[in-house]
C-alpha cells in the first residue's frame, strides 16, 4: 500500500516539475527567435528570474523521493542513464550560472555567449528528459541484477527521440505562454504567435507519440485494465486543446494554466501506465524495477510519507505565494531595478 | 586507472568543488541579515548598503554553490550505486528531508530576496535573507546528519541485504553527526567572516568608504572571533567523539603507530607508512594524546599496527591535512582577537589589515582540509564499519568515468575562475551609492 501511495507521489513531483522548469526551459530554449534587443533579452531573463531555481528544487525533490522510496530503482537508473544524466547536470549547471554571470559583465559578446549557453542548455535538458522518459515508457535493457546493457546512443532509438521532441514543443509552448503572461508590447505579440504556431506541431506530434506508445510500449494496458484511469489522458487531451481556445482569446493566465494541466496529465498518463513498473526491462519483464521490489521498508516508506504530507503542502503555499506576488508583467522600468538580471 | 578510482577521484572533485562556495554561502547569508537587520532596527543607510553589496557577493557565490550542490545528490546514484541500494533505505531519507525542509525555502526565498527591496517593508525584506540564512543552514544539518550516518552509522539493522532504517530518532540524533554539523558551519561562518573582514581590509587601506566598510568589519569582527572560539572547543569535542568511534582515523591522524597507555603528542613528526613508524618525532608532549583523545592521561590509544593493513587510512594525507586545519584554527582564533581588539578603528592598523587580506584563502584552505581529514581518514570505509568503499561503486566502464572525470575538471576550473573574478571585481568596485 505504501508503495502504491508513493509510486503515485513519485509520479507527482516529477510532473510538477515538468510543469514549473517546463516553462523556463522551454522559454530558455526559444530565447534567441523571441527576443530581438538587448532589452527583450533582460524582459525574458528577469520574468523567469525569481522563479527558476525554486523550480529545480523539484527535480532534486524527484531524485531524491526516488532514492529514498526506491532506492534500488534511483541505483539502477542513475547508474544506467550515466551519461544522459552527467549531460543534464552539466546543461543544468550552465544554465544556473548563465542568470547570475550574464549580466555581471558590461560587454556584449560576453552576454551573446551567456545567450548562448541559455539556448543550449535549455533545450538540451528539455530533449533529454524527454529522450529519458520515453525510453522508460518502452523499457531500458537492464538484465536481473539491474545492469544497463547499452550506451547513450541505445536511448536515441525513433521512440526515444519523439519523446524528447513531445517534452521540446511541451516545454516550449508553456515557455512561450509565459512570456505572453509575462510582456506587453511587441515582445509579448512575438511569444504569443510563437505559441499559435508551436500548438498545432504540438497536437500532431502529441497524436503520433500516442499512437507509437499503443505500439512500442505497455502503458495502455492499465487502461485497458482499470478504465477509470482514461481520465488521466483524458484531461491531458482536454487541457491542450483548452490551451488553444485561450491563447485564441488572448487569456494569457489561462492559457498558462491550461498547458500546465498539459504536462501534467501527460505525464502522469505515462506514470499510470508504467505502474507497478518504474523502470521496465526490456531484456526480460522479470527483470523490471518495480514500486514493490525497489522500495525502500516500510518504516522508512511511513516516516517519508509523513514528512512529505507536513512539508510538502507548505512548500506548495509559499511558491504559490511567491508566484501571487510577483505576478506582474516585467516592464522596462523593471529593469532599471538595481537587483534585476 | 579502474572506474573505482575514477569515480572516488570524481565524487572527490565534484565535492571539493562544491564545498569551495558553501561556506561563503552558510555565513555570508547570517552576516547580510545581520546587516540588513540593523538597517530595519536604526534606520542607519550604511547597513542598507552593505546589505546590498555583501548580499551581491552573495549570490554570485550562491549560483554555484546550488548548481554544484545537485551534481552531488545524483552521483550517489551514478558512481555509487551499490551504495545507493545498500543504504538508500536511510541516506536516501535523510537528503530527501534536506530538500524538502530547506532547499525549497532557501531557494525560493533568495528570489524573493532579490527582487522584493522596494516591494515590500523593510522588517519584512529582512526577514526573506533571514529565511534564506536559516534553511541554508538547515540544508547543511541534513547534510551533516548523512555524512555522520556514514561516519559513525547508528540506527540500522542489516536485513534483506542492505542497511534498514530501525530507529530514526537514533539516526537524526547520532551525536557524531550533530558535533560535525556545529564544527562544519563554524569552520564556514569563519570563512565568510574573513571574507568580509578581507575585502573590508582592501577598501580600508585605500581609505575607500572608510566608514561603511568599519562598520561591516565590526560587526564581522565579533562574529569571526566568536565562531574561530566555539571552533577551537568544538574541534576537541570532535577530535574525542573520533577517538571513540573511529579509532584507526584518529591513529591516522596522529600518525600513532603503537598502542600504548599514556600516548604523547608530538608538535612535529614525519610519517613513514612504508615502515610503519615515524621517521622524525620531534617535541613530545606526554601523555597529551590520551588526554585529548579520552580525558585522562593513562588511557590507552590504540595504534595503527593493531589494525590490519586493510583497514588503515591513508596515513599522510590524514595526518598532513589534519595538521593544517589545526594550525589554521589556531591561527584564525588569533587573528579573530586582533580583529576584534581593533574593530572600532581598523583604519589605524594597516599592519593587521595587510594580514587580513592575506587570511581570505587561509578558511578556505581550512575547510578543505577538515573534509579530507573527514573523509580520506574514513577509508577504506564508505560507511564505516559496514561497507568498503571499493563495495559502493557502480557497474560502468572506465571510458565513461574518464570521460565524465576530464570533463568535471574542465569545466570546473573555468566556471570556478569565472566566478572568482566576478567575486573579485565587484568586492573591489565597492557598495553603489
Amino acid at each position: 500500500m505504501l508503495e502504491t501511495i508513493w509510486f503515485i507521489l513519485w509520479g507527482v513531483l516529477w510532473a510538477v516539475y515538468f510543469m514549473l522548469d517546463g516553462f523556463d526551459l522551454g522559454l530558455g530554449a526559444l530565447m534567441p527567435a523571441l527576443a530581438k534587443n538587448e532589452t527583450d533579452r533582460r524582459i525574458v531573463y528577469n520574468s523567469m528570474g525569481p522563479f527558476w531555481d525554486g523550480n529545480e528544487v523539484w527535480l532534486v525533490t524527484a531524485g531524491g523521493a526516488t532514492f529514498a522510496a526506491f532506492p534500488t530503482a534511483y541505483a539502477i537508473m542513475f547508474n544506467g542513464l550515466y551519461s544522459a544524466l552527467l549531460l543534464l547536470l552539466f546543461a543544468l549547471i550552465i544554465r544556473g550560472v548563465c542568470f547570475e554571470f550574464r549580466g555581471k559583465v558590461d560587454n556584449p559578446q560576453w552576454k551573446a555567449f551567456w545567450d548562448v549557453a541559455m539556448a543550449v542548455s535549455s533545450f538540451l535538458p528539455t530533449l533529454l528528459l524527454g529522450v529519458a522518459f520515453a525510453n522508460i515508457f518502452k523499457g531500458i535493457p537492464i538484465d536481473q541484477s539491474g545492469i544497463y546493457h547499452g550506451t547513450l546512443f541505445t536511448l536515441l532509438n525513433p521512440y526515444g527521440l519523439a519523446g524528447g521532441v513531445l517534452f521540446v514543443l511541451l516545454f516550449m509552448v508553456h515557455g512561450s505562454l509565459w512570456l505572453a503572461v509575462k510582456s506587453e508590447g511587441e515582445l509579448q505579440a512575438r511569444a504569443a504567435s510563437m505559441a499559435k504556431k508551436l500548438w498545432p506541431a504540438l497536437l500532431v506530434v502529441a497524436v503520433l507519440f500516442l499512437l507509437f506508445t499503443f505500439v512500442v510500449t505497455n502503458l495502455f494496458n492499465n487502461y485497458f485494465k482499470y478504465p477509470l484511469m482514461w481520465m488521466l489522458p483524458g484531461v491531458a487531451v482536454a487541457s491542450l486543446l483548452l490551451t488553444r481556445v485561450f491563447i485564441q482569446q488572448a487569456a494569457w493566465w489561462k492559457s498558462w494554466f491550461a498547458s500546465s494541466a498539459t504536462i501534467v496529465f501527460v505525464t502522469l498518463f505515462g506514470v499510470g501506465g508504467l505502474f507497478p513498473n518504474i523502470l521496465p526491462s526490456s531484456i526480460n519483464k522479470a527483470f523490471s524495477v518495480t514500486a514493490f521490489n525497489s522500495a525502500s521498508s516500510q518504516l522508512t516508506l511511513k516516516i517519508m510519507l509523513g514528512v512529505a504530507l507536513v512539508i510538502v503542502p507548505i512548500v506548495i503555499g509559499y511558491q504559490t505565494w511567491v508566484y501571487i506576488f510577483l505576478r506582474d508583467k516585467v516592464t522596462e522600468k523593471d529593469l532599471s531595478y538595481e537587483e534585476a538580471y | 586507472m579502474d572506474v573505482l578510482l575514477l569515480s572516488r577521484l570524481q565524487f572527490a572533485v565534484a565535492t571539493m568543488f562544491h564545498f569551495l562556495f558553501v561556506p561563503l554561502t552558510l555565513g555570508l547569508s547570517i552576516l547580510t541579515a545581520i546587516y540588513e537587520t540593523k538597517y530595519v532596527k536604526t534606520g542607519d543607510a550604511d547597513y542598507k548598503r552593505a546589505a546590498k553589496f555583501w548580499g551581491k557577493l552573495f549570490l554570485i557565490n550562491f549560483a554555484l554553490g546550488v548548481v554544484t550542490g545537485i551534481t552531488l545528490e545524483f552521483q550517489f546514484g551514478t558512481n555509487w550505486s551499490s551504495y545507493s541500494k545498500y543504504v538508500g533505505d536511510i541516506f536516501g531519507s535523510l537528503l530527501a528531508i534536506e530538500a524538502t525542509l530547506a532547499f525549497y525555502m532557501e531557494s525560493t526565498f533568495v528570489g524573493l530576496w532579490l527582487f522584493t527591496w522596494d516591494k515590500v517593508k523593510p522588517a519584512v525584506h529582512a526577514t526573506f535573507i533571514w529565511i534564506v540564512a536559516i534553511s541554508s543552514n538547515l540544508s547543511a544539518l541534513w547534510i551533516l546528519i548523512a555524512n555522520g550516518w556514514m561516519q559513525n552509522p547508528v540506527g540500522y539493522v542489516l536485513r534483506n541485504g542492505r542497511a534498514e532504517l530501525d530507529n530514526f530518532i537514533t539516526v537524526i540524533t547520532n551525536p557524531f553527526g550533530l558535533i560535525e554539523f556545529i564544527h562544519t558551519v563554524s569552520g564556514a561562518y569563519i570563512l565568510a567572516g574573513f571574507f568580509v573582514l578581507g575585502v573590508s581590509a582592501w577598501h580600508l587601506l585605500r581609505k575607500n568608504e572608510t566608514q561603511f566598510f568599519t562598520k561591516s568589519f565590526k560587526v564581522a569582527a565579533t562574529f569571526t572571533l566568536i565562531f574561530a572560539l566555539v571552533e577551537v572547543f568544538n574541534g576537541h569535542i570532535h577530535g574525542s567523539e573520533v577517538a571513540k568511534v573511529q579509532p584507526a582515523k584518529l591513529a591516522a591522524m596522529e600518525s600513532h603507530w603503537e598502542t600504548r597507555k599514556n600516548a604523547s603528542m608530538y608538535l612535529f613528526a614525519l610519517p613513514d607508512p612504508a615502515n610503519e613508524k615515524n621517521a622524525v618525532e620531534l617535541l613530545p608532549i606526554p601523555g597529551m594524546l590520551s588526554m585529548l583523545a579520552f580525558h585522562t592521561l593513562d588511557a590507552e590509544v590504540k595504534g595503527l599496527k593493531d589494525f590490519p593493513k586493510q583497514d588503515r587510512p591513508p596515513v599522510e594525507l590524514t595526518f598532513w591535512s589534519f595538521r593544517v586545519m589545526v594550525g589554521l584554527g589556531f591561527l584564525f582564533a588569533l587573528v579573530g582577537g586582533l580583529a576584534w581588539l581593533k574593530r572600532n578603528d581598523p583604519v589605524s592598523s594597516p599592519a593587521l589589515l595587510k594580514l587580513l587580506l592575506l587570511m581570505i584563502p587561509m578558511p578556505y584552505i581550512a575547510n578543505e582540509a577538515g573534509w579530507i581529514v573527514a573523509e580520506v581518514g574514513r577509508q577504506p570505509w564508505l560507511v564505516y564499519g559496514m561497507m568498503r568503499t571499493s563495495e559502493g561503486v557502480s557497474t560502468l566502464a572506465v571510458s565513461q568515468v574518464a570521460i565524465s572525470l576530464a570533463a568535471f575538471v574542465v569545466f570546473y576550473t573555468a566556471l570556478g575562475l569565472v566566478d572568482f573574478y566576478l567575486l573579485a571585481k565587484y568586492a573591489r568596485k565597492g557598495p553603489v551609492h
